[in-house]
């Protein structure tokens, strides 16, 4: 075969060409036939029974020796001619050929002839490599293996490279940080590395990929990509790395750590690797259709990170290539389908997704124990003083409303108490309709109406809205999880928006009357802020002044301080809309309970709020039973008695109380909870889903892993725990090895398994099998002097070889032969990835801010990126100032609908999936980034302004603090001539600016060399 | 930008075998690379039919949001009498709705309050909000059977465009980079521009996926042009620095790697040598292509005075042409704020004002530029509106839920069939009664315009050829010329 022919075929003959050109003539079935049938074969006549055809089976021997249903022999060994494949492979009628001429696929010469000889020599099959555990073999290491390949394809090994240079390659390797920063001192290169492994730093430069491939985000994705807190998960990756988890617990606690007896907190935090993935807020969609895929992203996930298979195509059918069927999908997608979750996520930051666990800093946990001390001593003094405080209140509500100021009446136009239904209203009849289903339940007072922001109630005005025409507006409001919506409107739906508006708006109350929104109009947020979950009381009056201060908010009968936002209000506010509960005509909902609307034709006096206030609350509450009282409703009746009925004594007590109360809310508020994985007592049922459909339940399974791969051990328990187990035992074939390339891809650039996601029939086969399964065996197994799953200790085992040593560049030989070096007769060379290019010129220009961990920065990015694309504009990326902006780039906000530039320039994947490998490229606009960005600028400007404090041979030393070597003669002529013309037309801080940007744009500082 | 050069060696066999024969020819053809690639290609993959390239490039113009149909393009005078009346169930038949509408009580049928007409020689239908587009009617190709399965925006755009509705799949954009690469080295292949609609209407999310480049390499992914500050990311050189202090350190530069490239004889040295000249180029082909000061006042006319201000549609139709004219592949407008679920009359008509006159104005344009031809305009949404009112149903007012079953796009040039229209709805504007064009039938026919079969630009990923089309896809013959 021609060499142009097999490179065409694609990559898995290229690695046949280096092979048999330098082999004998021998054909190996894992090597050289399974790609060709895979490819061509397989997917009619391969491991998916539905897609077979002619009942014919070519992936196993046995079936593909026995006479087909025509009688034909598909394959006989020894002999090519009579092999009906064959046959019909060479076959020139179009109806016989094979692979069919529909699917454009026909085999080359070359394939046809490796068949046959394949045949020839007897048809001989072997099991794909990666579905074997991996044996170890007599090597002693990984240099003896490479070698031993080198000289079977008579290459040799390049020469060391020099130390300097051997030293940046290891400490970016390791660390993702120039070695300059780290203390260079210690004599040899064994100890230099354990420097590195022992820096704090190492655990983020390994926390990198990894977040990668757990699709690790600081936004929901979906939909308006709402902002969540993951960041304590990526801070648990880091920190695991750090201590060296071996890698078999760094599994376990990811997978389910809150499956381990006595979880702790940390384990529990691992788990939300499974909850990284995107989740959606968009009204309108199928709840169970998104949960299902939540869960489907767990499966696919999983399997890819640990196992580098494919299961996704498994989802809808059998894979066509790999031995995994639908039903090992979904009996895997049972141990994943068993938290307490929703499709529709509305939760947003600091809230987790449900389930999720609070993460109170240990400054916060202080604090609110203090806070649940001070409330348990000051219940206790309470008693102490009144032993009969609970009986003396019970014995007082039999009178207490009697005792109440009467409930104003007077100019009452509307009232919805929707204790029947919604058409339940006041003395002015009015007309109303109802828009959607409406569901109710329990209210401040009987019954309230539920709201999930799709539907509404409307009615007619009764008396004619007008910037000159007083009125108040009552109502009770129990506000879900999502944090803003629409309480009542009457207002116009176009540009103007005409009319009156109360929006719960980020947990305040704002009020809008308006001739031309956001023009003409007054505009009023209250100060209280409040969240859902415990029903609040909202006055609103308005004394047809024209005026802000005409306009007061009552929040639970106290006058509420308010920002007064706008107060230009001149036009007319008549709206021909109706008046609307829960919605605003451009589309806002309301989402949770509303209860005891009320419309008045005048200003309520603050006493008549009041009364008001407690008249609704006592009505509803005493109607409940004690013991069946919302808490918070007990405790504001208890501080209702004292305040009226105790002592001065008691009085202080409760207002202590009260405050030590609100203090703990709030700061229960602030606290941030993280979505984690959390086993519902009883799990869901799992179906095998038709088409991968939601809604199309099939046989129902329960959780096993593929049979192809193994099975569970007896003693494994069936749940995530049991599948974290199966896939760190000694039977999986998969885990170690794949581990073992991610780290071999950090150090080298490229994996031994080129195709790292894909470690099936159609991926690659290894580039030194003998090596990956030596390095996977010593892995798993540990030895005499490392323990099982030592993360470190097997990056020092790479690092510390002479493989890695060796020089990067190229000879005339390997150029033509192995551009690629996967016969590693070359040391790595590549360019770095986004986060380390910016770290390094962080750390060049010593800029860097070394912190580790905490909640994602904004550092500095163009403008206007967000607001091009997110919801109405509304997200806005403000930057942050100072430390923030110079801390390591895997600590960068990421917007997964809008992710950081810089990072996505240099090859960032997206974070909506899981992404094994991130692609390499080199594009204008990388290098535009470089030269122009405002980071780099600063970086270039800092390290112009280091050099510059040089007493001399500041050339050089520059040169060598962004190169990691010394400049030659020749290169620092170029740069001083370069320096001289620059000097000659500007400042000198101007002229090393541009010499420092011209040093962090050298090639050599960008690659990896 | 010269894709070819962008692909890492080291990357490029596990690709496609097109990405690996691609870069073997890249590496030494200058123009007309598409059609070499293309070819290669086919040979490729066993030497089938080549289709001859229709279209060059496209414009597509999409109305985020799903512009309604009934209102615009596909009348159902029959509806008048039945304002008011309930959907009926043999129209509906059951079929899943979103979670806005499917708990309403009622679905009341909503006719359109729009008076159509038929204009030019083909006599296709078009509502009074269109005024200008019906005046190329005779230039446009409609079709008013497209349809979706997806019934929410983000499902729906994303399945558009990259031919899936969940995330990580390349879009549509970054297919055909990747498969034709560029005309023009000095710009890239793959431009997107982004204008804000007039309507009280949300404006729905994009999302960077839209124009990623998914698992293909990431040198496909669209390029956002801004309208303000640089329009390229990082095009302008810091404050202080001149084109020739610029020019001089990029002199130097190349020194430097050039003498590195002596040393390791590493090939990416010599791209990113040539990707920094292309970079310096662009800083200046960039702004030439942005300056809109050499367009005449007619020019301004016909597309409507917004387009002398950045960022609008307008601007961005112009822009459009221009890119158009210097070659550039795939150029993706959004015009944002078509989800008219409430208040439909005032704020469509609010967003159809915004586009018409812009979008005719680019067909007539590029027509007598004589770039029609091969330049293929689309012009619709991720899907269109349901015929009934979501909300309450008044005389003047009303709004419509998403519908993916039958929507309307139209295209011009590039091939397709002017004056015709094709696809046919029932009287509802509910369901398809004739001809219907899935999602990707109709991304298959716009690869069929270009030369490509849509089965065949494949690129493999995790061990299988994925394409735009997944393994769906009929090409639309019908409307081919």
């Amino acid at each position: 075969m021609s060499t142009r022919t097999s490179i065409t075929l694609g990559h898995c003959l290229l690695v046949g060409l280096i092979v048999v050109n330098a082999a004998t003539a021998t054909v190996e079935y894992n090597r050289d036939v399974r790609p060709i049938l895979s490819d061509k074969c397989f997917k009619c006549h391969g491991f998916d029974l539905n897609t077979r055809k002619a009942k014919l089976r070519l992936d196993e021997r046995e079936e593909a020796l026995k006479p087909a249903k025509s009688g034909e022999l598909p394959i006989v060994p020894g002999n090519p001619e009579a092999s009906a494949i064959i046959q019909r492979i060479e076959s020139a009628d179009p109806g016989e050929v094979m692979p069919p001429a529909k699917d454009h696929a026909p085999l080359k010469a070359g394939e046809i002839a490796i068949l046959k000889q394949w045949i020839a020599e007897g048809a001989k099959y072997q099991a794909h490599w990666a579905f074997v555990p991996p044996q170890s073999g007599n090597a002693k290491n990984i240099d003896e293996i490479v070698r031993a390949s080198l000289a079977r394809h008579g290459l040799k090994p390049s020469s060391k490279v020099d130390e300097a240079t051997l030293r940046r390659r290891v400490a970016l390797a390791l660390t993702g940080l120039p070695a300059s920063s780290f203390d260079t001192k210690p004599s040899s290169f064994e100890s230099f590395v354990d420097t590195l492994l022992a820096s704090p730093h190492y655990g983020e430069r390994l926390a990198l990929d990894w977040l990668d491939a757990a699709r690790y985000a600081d936004t929901n994705g979906y939909y308006t990509d709402a902002e969540r807190q993951a960041w304590p998960w990526r801070d648990w990756v880091i920190r695991a790395f750090n201590e060296n988890l071996p890698f078999d617990r760094f599994t376990t606690e990811q997978l389910a750590g809150d499956l381990l007896p006595n979880a702790t907190l940390e384990q529990k935090i691992a788990t939300a690797f499974n909850r990284n993935h995107m989740v959606s807020n968009e009204s309108g969609i199928i709840e169970e259709e998104y949960r299902t895929g939540y869960v489907c992203d767990r499966v696919e996930t999983t399997a890819e990170t640990w196992l580098g298979l494919t299961m996704g195509c498994a989802k809808c059918h059998d894979h066509k290539y790999d031995p995994i069927t639908q039903r090992d999908y979904y009996s895997l997608f049972a141990a994943f389908n068993n938290i307490e979750e929703k499709g529709i996520i509305k939760e947003v930051a600091p809230l987790g997704a449900a389930p999720a666990i609070l993460l109170p800093t240990l400054e916060q946990q202080k604090k609110l124990d203090e806070l649940g001390g001070e409330l348990k001593q000051l219940q206790a003094k309470l008693k102490a003083v009144q032993p009969s405080l609970q009986q003396d209140i019970a014995r007082w509500e039999a009178s207490a409303l009697g005792s109440l100021p009467p409930a104003p009446t007077a100019g009452s136009l509307v009232h919805f108490s929707f204790d029947t239904d919604a058409a339940d209203y006041g003395p002015k009849r009015v007309k109303s309709g109802v828009t959607g289903k409406l569901e109710d339940g329990p209210g401040v007072k009987g019954r309230a109406t539920m709201l999930n922001a799709t539907q509404y109630i409307d009615f007619a005005d009764p008396q004619g809205l007008e910037r000159d025409v007083p009125f108040t507006l009552s109502v009770w409001i129990n506000p879900g999880s999502s944090p803003q919506g629409c309480v009542a409107s009457k207002q116009d739906s176009d540009a103007n928006g005409r009319g009156f508006e109360i929006l719960w708006y980020k947990s305040q109350p704002r009020i809008n009357l308006a001739h031309r929104y956001g023009h003409d109009g007054i505009e009023v947020v209250a100060k209280d802020k409040f969240s859902g979950g415990q029903w609040r009381h909202l006055v609103i009056t308005y004394d047809g002044s024209s005026r802000a201060a005409g306009l007061n908010i009552y929040v639970d009968g106290k006058l509420s301080e308010v920002d007064v936002r706008r107060d230009t209000l001149s036009g007319s506010i008549a709206s021909k809309e109706p008046w609307r509960i829960g919605w605003k005509g451009t589309g806002i909902g309301f989402d949770g309970g509303v209860d005891e609307f009320r419309l008045f034709d005048r200003v309520l006096t603050a006493d008549e709020v009041a009364a008001l206030h407690w008249r609704e609350f006592f009505e509803g509450t005493l109607a409940t039973a004690r013991d069946r009282r919302a808490k918070a409703a007990s405790e504001k009746l208890e501080a209702y008695y004292i305040a009226r009925h105790g002592t001065p004594e008691m009085r202080m007590l409760s207002q202590q109380l009260t405050q030590t109360r609100d203090a703990e809310e709030s700061l229960r508020k602030s606290v941030i909870s993280i979505a984690v994985m959390q086993e519902m007592a009883k799990p869901r049922e799992t179906h095998v889903l038709t088409r991968g459909q939601y809604d199309q339940p099939a046989e129902q399974v329960s959780f096993t892993v593929p049979a192809s791969l193994g099975e569970l051990g007896a003693n494994m328990p069936r749940n995530r725990l049991g599948l974290a187990q199966w896939l760190v035992s000694k039977e999986n074939p998969l885990t170690a090895r794949v581990m073992v390339n991610r780290l071999w891809t950090m150090c080298f650039g490229d994996g031994l398994v080129r195709t790292p996601n894909d470690f099936g029939l159609q991926g690659e086969a290894p580039t030194n099998a003998e090596l990956l399964d030596w390095l996977a065996v010593r892995f798993r197994d540990g030895d005499a002097h490392t323990k099982p799953w030592d993360v470190k200790a097997l990056l020092k085992l790479i690092v510390t070889s002479e493989t890695f040593k060796q020089s990067s560049c190229f000879t005339p030989e390997l150029l033509a032969r192995d551009p690629d070096n996967r016969l590693l007769a070359r040391g790595p060379r590549f360019r770095l990835p986004a986060e380390v290019l910016r770290d390094q010129a962080l750390a060049i220009s010593r800029l860097l801010v070394p912190t580790i961990g905490g909640p994602s920065v904004k550092p500095p990015q163009p403008p206007g990126l967000w607001e091009a694309v997110s919801y109405n504009g509304e997200a806005s990326y403000s930057a942050d100032q100072g430390d923030a902006t110079h801390r390591r780039g895997l600590y960068t906000f990421w917007k997964r609908q809008s992710p950081p530039p810089d990072m996505l320039t240099f090859d960032a994947p997206t974070r909506e999936v899981c992404t094994i490998r991130r692609p390499r490229t080199n594009t204008p606009l990388q290098a535009l980034l470089l030269l122009n960005d405002a980071n780099y600028q600063e970086a270039a400007q800092a390290l112009a302004q280091l050099a510059l404090k040089q007493k001399n041979h500041r050339i050089e030393w520059a040169f060598q603090r962004a190169t990691g070597r010394s400049a030659k003669p020749a290169e620092v002529a170029e740069l001083q001539a370069f320096f001289d013309d620059q000097l000659a037309r500007s400042s000198e801080l101007a002229a090393w600016t541009m010499m420092a940007s011209l040093l962090l744009n050298l090639d050599e500082v960008q690659t990896q060399h | 930008m010269k894709s070819k050069l962008n692909i890492d060696p080291a990357m490029t066999p596990i690709g496609s075998p097109l990405a690996f024969t691609r870069r073997a020819l890249f590496g030494h053809a200058a123009g007309g690379i598409g059609t070499l690639a293309l070819s290669s290609l086919q040979n490729a993959q066993g030497g089938l039919t080549t289709f001859a390239p229709k279209a060059k490039r496209i414009i597509y113009l999409f109305m985020q949001g799903g512009p309604s149909q009934l209102d615009l393009f596909d009348p159902k005078p029959g509806l008048a009498k039945r304002h008011g009346e309930e959907l009926p169930e043999s129209i509906r038949q059951g079929q899943r709705l979103t979670t806005m509408t499917s708990k309403q009580t009622s679905l009341p049928v909503a006719p359109s309050p729009f008076k159509f007409a038929q204009h030019g020689q083909s006599g296709a239908w078009m509502s009074e909000l269109l005024p200008h587009t019906a005046k190329v009617a005779d230039e446009l190709c409609i079709i008013r059977s497209l349809n979706s399965e997806a019934i929410n925006h983000d499902p729906a755009i994303t399945f558009l465009q990259t031919g899936h509705q969940q995330p990580g799949r390349p879009s549509f954009g970054s297919w055909l980079s990747y498969g034709l690469g560029t005309e023009n080295s000095d710009l890239p292949a793959f431009v997107v521009l982004i204008s804000r609609g007039s309507a009280v209407s949300p404006a729905d999310p994009l999302y960077a996926r839209l124009w990623g480049s998914g698992f293909l390499p990431s040198n496909h992914q669209g390029v956002s042009f801004r309208s303000s500050g640089d329009p390229v990311l990082y095009l302008s050189n810091p404050e202080g620095v001149s084109r020739a202090d610029r020019r001089r350190l990029l002199t130097t530069l190349s020194k430097l790697n050039t003498m590195q490239h002596k040393q390791s004889l590493d090939p990416e040295i010599n791209t990113r040598i040539a990707q920094y000249e292309m970079a310096f180029r662009m800083q200046s082909s960039v702004p030439e292509l942005t300056d809109l000061k050499g367009e005449s006042d007619d020019t301004f006319r016909r597309y409507g005075e917004d387009a002398r201000r950045p960022g609008t549609f307008a601007a961005n139709c112009l822009l459009a042409r221009r890119l158009a004219e210097r070659g550039c592949r795939f150029i993706q407008l959004y015009h944002r704020g078509w989800d008219q679920h409430y208040n439909l009359p005032t704020n469509l008509a609010l967003q159809a004002n915004d586009v018409d006159q812009a979008s005719a104005a680019l067909v007539t344009d590029l027509r007598q530029r004589g770039l029609l031809e091969d330049t293929l305009v689309v012009w619709g949404g991720e899907f269109g509106r349901t015929t009934y009112s979501q909300g309450k149903l008044t005389g003047t007012n009303f709004g419509r839920d998403h519908h993916g079953r039958c929507f309307t796009v139209w295209m011009a040039g590039g091939g397709v069939k002017p004056g015709i229209t094709h696809g046919e709805t029932d009287d509802y504007c509910y369901g398809i009664t004739r001809d219907p064009v899935h999602v990707h039938d109709f991304n298959a026919t716009i690869m069929r315009l270009f030369g490509i079969d849509h089965t065949k630009l494949t690129f493999r990923f995790q061990g299988r050829d994925f394409r735009l089309t997944d393994i769906h896809g009929q090409v639309v013959n019908a409307i081919i010329a």
